[in-house]
Parts: structure tokens; C-alpha cells; sequence
């Protein structure tokens, strides 16, 4: 029996997004699936009932009774929540971190939630990646909205009427939303400055037709995953004088700066915003989490000592169709992953990395937050780690031998160095101490030895391993007269034929090897 | 000789021998360093000939034999190809193997190497011969398979035993039993038959083992051919030998280890073989991959290059295969002289043996001050123009960084993929080794480049100079 996907109308209040579009439906369908969408769900974004219908769709009404499966965009209310059958899968945004409530609730229906806002930062996990696919939409629409509430035109023109300077941007956060407004800004025609905390960003701001400010002040700044982090006290002075001499030079601002799981940081004051002219924009993307400027009204647009300060929430929604379009197509390419057999059934494999991250409770209990990612999708670090340096692909999983397993070695060590020291006869105990001693001296030579060299290095021990001649020649005759009982001939036969095997090594091995090394040349 | 001025004599030439692997930390001084092996060898050899161990009665044989290992072992030096370099090193081992197993046999026969044990040091010689004869069989046979498997006499592929963890297990307690029984009986027996199954478990072990894990069984023989020596150094209570045995045993340990931490694996799992057919279904990994190759053709290839600033070729083992490394130098210079910045990525386990990419370079003449490793090329990729892969494939695969579900995740690999363009020389679309399909082909800045290795990088001159 195929499951029901369920996709109900959006319930939050100007939400104009729909979780899946009639393209979409179409290829749902043909995962296997049978797809119920609610009546008047498309409507905000231009999507009817019929295009729905056509595609393949159920228009139902009671759309949460028969779900098996159900898409959302915002999480649901409590009062979604109270109608979800029991052990019904719900795909949305959820911000586990901010609505322990919520996840309680999921948990106590006995859900599986897979979280939009929770896929693992890797790349094999960015083709399901709905938060980069709403930050481009909300890059790109805070360019129109400043553009809307700025008085002036963004590129600079020479008219009949006069010369109209181009507007002067300044994004800060060069992340999935921030390029996104770059692009958008400099193809408008503005002059488009932007900062960023990570400089390796640096390079795709200037693709992007952007200049890059610099804050001159020395500190990595990328986190786990390819996200900022949280930046020194020094640092944040530093970032704050650019930040006050850009906002006396431009006109709009667009400030992207997140930190996951952090309120956003605040990095325009109300000086800055007065310092700022008349007429100028803020737009705030970060409004929702608390506002990167400290006049931003979450949700609103205010003008404030002349300035226009824009805190919209909802800009994805704002161009509904397309986001829907591109939320809906991340929700099917993670409904493939979860049905690889492609029979209308998913399967929620926890071993699986992508969908590990993404599960926050799974079967009624909570599973968030997941293990950190194995791979960090940013560039490693500039500083090539000393060859010696182990690659593990678990980072921080593997700290250097811990103190007890150092301790377990020298005691088995300890323990077995004694069992020889009680037992073994002196003669023997003579030649151990050169045997062990030698392996250390080994074991430091060869460490040095250039990767380059490896393959004369194997020759030039094969050669000298040829030592094991000295062994057979002992054997030979080591009597003037040979004494009584011993099998001579048997002994001069294999020791003979042991010395001929090894001088062929011998020689060989030392004349393959000076060829080899007469090769190396600079 | 004086037993005094013998054993200064060993202390002399073990010295050298230190003093012989130091040197190989740079190619400048290396040349010195097998000079220093050299006159350490001939020390150790004539002082031991003039030494009070052996008889004027000696000396016919023991230069008889010289001679003609010296004549055998000189020719083959000479006539060796650099791309057979792996085969006779595994063949090297398995003489000093073979020659450990006559020596210990020869002291066993001998009353009077034992005449002068009583107690506990009868016994510790015995496990001494024992021990000794033991690790010279496995490197005696295992390396006559590595051999083979090297110079493709027989199949590079893992051949598995069903239960051959249990073969190899019954053949280490029956090992044991004969270990305590030769103790009690001083019988031949024991020790014939221990030699036996130490020869069939030489066999069993490098069958085992697939055609790209070779770097690690050559280093793991190389390091067994010096254990095998320490091991006749202590049956003979001859200094000399352990110490020259214990330096070629941790020479070879460490270099097995260096190949087993470029593929991420450990050691076991190495020698445990039957690699890539436990994951069960090759080229499937998620099929994710799926999508068109670009094909290209040696004159756009050599297009590519003129117009590029800063190139990094790849070889792996399908350029020692096709013996291209000489077109491949052909090309490089060509490039240098027009301001081409050409440099090599080296993957510590490209080709058969540790370093081996590294010698066919080499021979080819490149500079090896442009031939880099992983770990110094690897962040100039992004700022690579061209990044030109010779039959190389699971040290080139992105899959080793991006799918955590590959059999190969984890691997360090030459990470071409963030090269500008890349452009992949293959025979045909075959997975790697690994059998794991390879994404690298199907991403939009990657080219394929079909054929034999050499007839390609002609075509790709032919193209360049025209």
C-alpha cells in the first residue's frame, strides 16, 4: 500500500508558501506515492486546485485524518500538531532549538519529523539544502525591498535632467542570502561593498560583481560546517569602526549575519543608524532571530532618524511561487533519499548521514541534536598540517592516544620486559638490548626519509637485509678440522647455495638502487 | 682477525648502514647514502671471511658463490625496467626469505652450533632457529607470490578461500603445537612440516591480498626479509645481523604503515584482504553518481594545456602500465618552455610500491623538485587551470570526502575535482580497484580522455607542437 503524502494549507498568518507545486506532485507520484493536497494549500502562489488535480493530486479538505506523510513549510501550531495521526512522518521547518515545546508535542504523537532547517551542511546534502534555497530568495528580495523604499535609482545614469550617482550597497554576511544580494544589487547597477568574517569568502564576493572590506584584524572566522562563529572582543571592535565608517558612506545596508543557534549578532547601533542620511535603508534579514541592527522591529518597516529600517520575516514568502517551487523541489529530492526502492514507501535509514542530521525525532523519541558532521564542506585550512599528522576523516573523534591507552602499552611493555628480565639466560638478554635499541634507531631514520625516496629505500634495505650472508659464511667451514659427527656436506650444500642467493641480492639490490638514485636530478 | 677487531668491525658497519638510510631524507645526499651501504657490506662481509669463524677451507666455496650470485644479481640490475622495479623487489625478498630458512635448517644440522647451550639457552636457541626458519618461509613464499602477482603472471585479483580466517588460524595453533613438540623432541619433523604450512601460509596470505593494497605487501615483506634476518642474527649470537635485521624490519613496518594511513585502512584489514568485495555491490554506491561523461579528444586535451597557467598531472598505475612516463616528460618540458607551470601530484599509494611514481618520474628525467606530494599539492588545485589524471581512479575519487557511505570514505585523496578543469585518462569507463564508481568523471569541469595512456599523451604532443 502506497503512503499518503498530505500537504495541508499553511496556517501562519501571511504565509503564502505551499510546501509542493503540481511539477512536483507529478514526479511524487511517480516515486510511487499517492499525493492529497489541501483545498486552496497553492492558492497564495498562484497554484489551483486544478493544476493540482491535473498533476495527480487528491484536493481533500480533512487533509491531516488519512496522512501518512506530511509536508509542510512553517512548523505546525499546536493545533496541527493535536490533529497529526499518531506515527505520521512531518517534513518542515521546525528550529528545533527554539521550540523545545513543539518537539515535545511531535514526540508525544509518536512522529517522525524530519526537519528542513536540520540537514547536515555536506555536499552531498545540498541539493536538499531549503535553507540556502530560501536565503537566495530572501537575498535577492531584500535588494527589491530596499530598492522599493529607497528614493533613488541604483545605477548611476547621465540624463538630460542631470547626473544621478549609482546607490552604494553594503552587505554584511556573505553567506547563501548575502552573495544572493550582491548579485542582485550589483545587476541593479549599485556599487556593492561587503564583509564577511570568514576572508576565504573573499574571492565569491568579487565574482559576484561585489568589493570585499576587509576588517584588519587577524582571526579565523569560519566554524564547523562552513558557518561563522562567534568572533573575539578585539575583533568585533575592529569590525565595529568598519562597520560605523561604512554607514556614513552608503546608502542601503543588508546585513545576513547568522550564527547558528545564537541570537544575531548586533552589529549596527542606533549611532551608526543616525550617523546614517536621510533616506537610507537598512534591510534586516536576521530580524527574526533578533536583528543584526538594533533598531530593526522584527517584522515590520520603520523609519527611524530618516531611515528606512526593514525587518520583514517573511521575504521568501513574498515571492511565494518561487520559493515554493524550489522548497518543494528540496522536499522531493529528500523524499528520494528517504525511497531509494522507489515503491511509495520510505524508509528512514539513521545510518545514513544526510538523513541522520535531518531527523530530529524519530518514532516519538527526540534525536536532536544529531553527531557533528564527519566533513566540513569548507576548503580545509590554509596551513598544510605537517605531514606527520594523521588524516582522520572523524576530526575531533580522535584526540592523540588517550592517557590510558598510553598507560596500557607501557604497562604490557613493563610486563614483558620483566618476564625477560626474570627468565631469559644473559647472553640472550646482551643481544635483545642491541635488537630493541636498533628498531628505535629504525624506526628514527626512516621517519626522515622523503615519500620520494620510497621505493630505493625498499631497494637499499633489500641489499643490506643481504647481511643475513654472514650467517652462511660461519656455517661453511669454521673449523681448520672438521670435528667428528658433523654432516659437512649437507651443511656446505645450504650454506653455499644461501650465500649465492644472497650475493645475487647483494649486488643486485646496491646496484638497482645507485641506478635509481642517479635518476633523481633536480 | 681478532674476535675484538671483528666485532669493531660489525660496530663499523652497522653504523654505516644507519648512516645509509639517514641519507635517503633528500635525494641530494641519497647517492652517498648507497655508498655508505656498500662499503658497510663489504666491511661486514670481509671481516667476517677473514674473521676466526672461518676456515681457510671456506674460502673456495664462499667465492665461488659470490661470484656467481654477483654476476646474476648485477645483470638483473642492469636489464630491470624501472617499471618492473616492484616485481624484482618482491623477488629480492624472497631470496634473503629462502636464504633464512637454509641457514636455519644448516644450524639446526650442525652439533656444534648447540654444543655450547645447556637449559634455558638450549631452548632459546631452538625457538630462535625455530622462529627464524618460520618468518624466512612466509617472506620466502609470500614474496614469490607478490612476484607474480606483480609481473601479472598470476591474477592481481583477491583470491578468497571460503573460511580463510580459519585456514589461517589452524595453520598458527598447528605452527605452535610443532613450536613445542621440535622443543621436546629436537626432531627434525616438526620443523619440516612447520616450514611447509609457513610456505602455504605465505601464499594464502599475499592471495589474498588485491592488486592496489601491493604497496603495503612489498613494505610488509621488505620489513619480514629484515625480521627474518634479526631473527638468524640471534640464532647465531651475531650482533651485526640484529642490528642490520631490526633496521630493515622497522624500515619496512613504517613504510607499511605510511601505505595503509594513505588509504585509511588499517594494517589488518590490509592483510586480511578480500578488499572491495565485502561491500557486495560494486559501482552501486547509492548510484548517485549516474549522469554523462564528457569525452574529449587529444587535440582539444592539448588545447586545454596551452591555454592553461598552472597544470598538475596525476599519474597512477595505468601510466607505469602503459610506460608513458617519458611522453609524459615530452609534454611537461614542452609546456615549461612556453611558461606553463607543470608540477605532479604524487598519492603515497599511486602505482605498486611504495615511491614507485616517484622513480618512473625519474627515469623520465623530470625534475623532482616539480614532483610534489598529496599533502604539499593539495591546496593549489583551486588555482589549477588543468589538472591531468593518467589511469589513475580511486586516488582521484571525491567520493573518499563526500559520501560517507564509500567504501573508500576517509581515503586522503588528490583533490583534482576543485581544479578549474580536469581531464581523465582512461582505457575505458571501468571502476578503480576500489570498485567503487567514481563521480569525479560525471562533474561538469571533467573531460575523458579514452585510450592507451601513452598513444593518447603522443596524440596530445603531436597536437601541442602543431
Amino acid at each position: 500500500m502506497p503512503q499518503l503524502i498530505a500537504v495541508p494549507r499553511e496556517t501562519a498568518p501571511d504565509e503564502k508558501r505551499v510546501a509542493t507545486v503540481p511539477e512536483v506532485v507529478e514526479k511524487l507520484v511517480k516515486l510511487g506515492f499517492r499525493v492529497a493536497v489541501q483545498s486552496g494549500a497553492g492558492a497564495a502562489a498562484n497554484f489551483p486546485d486544478d493544476a493540482y488535480r491535473a498533476a495527480g493530486a487528491e484536493i481533500v479538505e480533512d487533509i491531516w485524518a488519512s496522512a501518512d506523510i506530511v509536508f509542510k513549510v512553517r512548523a505546525p501550531s499546536m493545533a496541527e500538531v493535536q490533529r497529526m495521526r499518531a506515527g505520521t512522518t512531518l517534513v518542515s521547518f521546525i528550529w528545533p532549538a527554539q521550540n523545545r515545546e513543539l518537539m515535545q508535542a511531535l514526540a508525544a504523537r509518536n512522529a517522525t519529523v524530519l526537519a528542513m532547517d536540520s540537514v547536515p551542511r555536506i555536499s552531498r546534502a545540498q541539493k536538499l539544502d531549503a535553507l540556502s534555497s530560501m536565503a537566495n530568495i530572501a537575498g535577492y528580495r531584500a535588494v527589491i525591498e530596499a530598492a522599493h523604499a529607497f528614493g533613488r535609482f541604483f545605477t548611476g545614469q547621465i540624463t538630460a535632467a542631470g547626473k544621478v550617482p549609482p546607490a552604494k550597497v553594503f552587505v554584511i554576511g556573505a553567506g547563501v542570502a548575502g552573495l544572493a544580494a550582491i548579485g542582485a544589487a550589483s545587476g541593479l547597477g549599485a556599487i556593492v561593498l561587503a564583509n564577511d568574517t570568514r576572508p576565504e569568502v573573499a574571492d565569491q564576493i568579487k565574482s559576484l560583481g561585489g568589493e570585499y572590506v576587509p576588517v584588519d584584524y587577524v582571526e579565523e572566522g569560519s566554524g564547523v560546517g562552513g558557518y561563522a562563529k562567534v568572533m573575539s572582543e578585539g575583533f568585533q571592535k575592529a569590525q565595529a569602526a568598519v562597520f560605523a565608517r561604512m554607514a556614513k558612506e552608503v546608502d542601503v545596508i543588508i546585513t545576513t549575519a547568522l550564527i547558528p543557534g545564537k541570537p544575531a549578532p548586533r552589529l549596527i547601533t542606533a549611532d551608526m543608524v543616525r550617523s546614517m542620511r536621510p533616506g537610507s535603508v537598512i534591510v534586516d534579514l536576521a530580524a527574526e532571530q533578533g536583528g543584526n541592527c538594533e533598531l530593526t522591529e522584527p517584522g515590520q518597516a520603520v523609519v527611524k532618524h530618516g531611515v528606512t529600517i526593514i525587518g520583514y520575516a517573511d521575504l521568501p514568502s513574498r515571492l511565494a511561487k518561487q520559493s515554493s517551487t524550489l522548497y518543494a523541489t528540496n522536499l522531493l529530492r529528500l523524499t528520494e533519499e528517504l525511497c531509494k526502492a522507489k515503491d511509495g514507501r520510505i524508509v528512514v535509514n539513521m545510518d545514513d548521514e544526510v538523513i541522520r542530521g535531518t531527523t530530529v525525532v524519530k518514532d516519538g523519541s527526540i534525536t536532536w541534536p544529531p553527531p557533528p558532521p564527519k566533513l566540513s564542506a569548507a576548503p580545509p585550512p590554509k596551513a598544510a598540517p605537517p605531514k606527520a599528522a594523521a588524516p582522520k576523516p572523524h576530526g575531533e573523534a580522535a584526540p592523540p592516544a588517550s592517557a590510558r591507552g598510553t598507560a596500557v602499552v607501557f604497562l604490557i611493555g613493563a610486563i614483558l620486559f620483566w618476564l625477560i628480565g626474570a627468565y631469559a639466560p644473559p647472553a640472550f638478554i646482551g643481544h635483545f638490548t642491541v635488537f630493541v635499541l636498533a628498531c628505535f634507531v629504525g624506526y628514527m631514520v626512516i621517519w626522515n626519509v622523503t615519500p620520494a625516496l620510497h621505493t630505493p629505500l625498499m631497494s637499499v634495505t633489500n641489499a643490506i637485509s643481504s647481511i643475513i650472508a654472514i650467517g652462511a659464511l660461519v656455517q661453511v667451514a669454521p673449523f681448520e678440522v672438521e670435528p667428528p659427527g658433523r654432516p659437512t656436506g649437507w651443511i656446505i650444500g645450504l650454506a653455499v647455495l644461501s650465500i649465492a642467493l644472497v650475493a645475487i641480492n647483494m649486488f643486485g639490490g646496491f646496484a638497482v638502487t645507485q641506478r635509481m638514485l642517479q635518476m633523481f636530478r633536480k | 682477525m681478532s674476535p675484538t677487531l671483528l666485532t669493531v668491525s660489525y660496530l663499523g658497519a652497522a653504523i654505516l648502514f644507519i648512516l645509509s638510510l639517514g641519507g635517503l631524507s633528500n635525494p641530494e645526499s641519497s647517492r652517498r647514502g648507497n655508498l655508505y651501504g656498500m662499503i658497510g657490506m663489504a666491511i661486514a662481509v670481509l671481516a667476517t671471511a677473514l674473521g676466526p669463524q672461518v676456515s681457510k677451507a671456506a674460502y673456495p666455496w664462499i667465492i665461488g658463490a659470490m661470484l656467481i650470485g654477483a654476476v646474476i644479481g648485477l645483470y638483473a640490475a642492469r636489464v630491470v625496467k624501472m617499471t618492473q622495479m616492484p616485481e624484482l623487489v618482491a623477488l629480492m625478498h624472497s631470496l634473503v626469505g629462502l636464504a633464512a630458512v637454509l641457514v636455519g635448517f644448516a644450524t639446526y644440522i650442525d652439533p656444534t652450533a648447540s654444543a655450547n647451550f645447556q637449559g634455558a639457552e638450549k631452548t632459546i636457541h631452538e625457538v630462535e632457529i625455530y622462529i627464524g626458519v618460520l618468518i624466512g618461509a612466509v617472506t620466502f613464499s609470500g614474496s614469490i607470490i607478490a612476484f607474480g602477482k606483480l609481473s601479472a603472471k598470476i591474477t592481481g585479483k583477491p583470491m578468497l578461500l571460503p573460511a580463510r580466517h580459519w585456514i589461517n588460524l589452524a595453520g598458527l595453533v598447528a605452527v605452535i603445537y610443532c613450536g613445542g613438540w621440535f622443543i621436546n623432541s629436537h626432531s627434525m619433523e616438526p620443523l619440516v612440516i612447520m616450514t611447509v604450512i609457513a610456505l602455504l601460509f605465505g601464499i594464502h596470505m599475499v592471495m589474498a591480498i588485491g592488486g592496489a593494497d601491493m604497496p603495503v605487501v612489498v613494505s610488509m615483506l621488505n620489513s619480514y626479509s629484515g625480521w627474518a634476518a634479526a631473527a638468524t642474527g640471534f640464532m647465531l649470537s651475531n650482533d651485526l645481523l640484529i642490528v642490520t635485521g631490526a633496521l630493515v624490519g622497522s624500515s619496512g613496518a613504517i613504510l607499511s604503515y605510511i601505505m595503509c594511513r594513505a588509504m585509511n585502512r588499517n594494517f589488518v584489514s590490509v592483510i586480511a584482504g578480500g578488499f572491495g568485495t565485502e561491500g557486495g555491490k560494486p559501482a552501486a554506491a547509492g548510484g548517485e553518481p549516474a549522469g554523462d561523461v564528457q569525452p574529449v579528444s587529444a587535440a582539444d586535451t592539448a588545447e586545454l594545456l596551452r591555454n592553461a597557467k598552472n597544470v598538475i598531472i596525476v599519474p597512477g598505475y595505468g601510466m607505469a602500465v602503459a610506460q608513458a612516463q617519458h611522453t609524459v616528460y615530452e609534454i611537461t618540458k614542452f609546456l615549461r618552455e612556453k611558461g606553463v607551470n607543470v608540477r605532479f601530484g604524487i598519492h603515497p599509494v599511486a602505482g605498486r610500491m611504495p615511491g614507485h611514481m616517484n622513480v618512473l618520474l625519474a627515469e623520465a628525467k623530470v625534475p623532482y623538485d616539480i614532483v610534489q606530494e598529496m599533502d604539499e599539492i593539495n591546496g593549489d588545485f583551486p588555482d589549477t587551470d588543468v589538472a591531468m589524471v593518467i589511469g589513475a581512479n580511486d586516488i582521484v575519487n571525491p567520493a573518499a570526502q563526500e559520501d560517507p557511505s564509500s567504501p573508500i570514505a576517509g581515503m586522503p585523496v588528490l583533490e583534482v575535482w576543485k581544479a578549474k578543469s580536469s581531464v581523465v585518462m582512461k582505457r575505458s569507463m571501468a571502476s578503480g580497484y576500489a570498485g567503487v564508481d567514481n563521480p569525479l568523471f560525471y562533474k561538469d569541469n571533467n573531460r575523458m580522455l579514452f585510450g592507451d595512456a601513452k598513444k593518447m599523451l603522443e596524440e596530445v604532443h603531436a597536437a601541442l607542437k602543431t
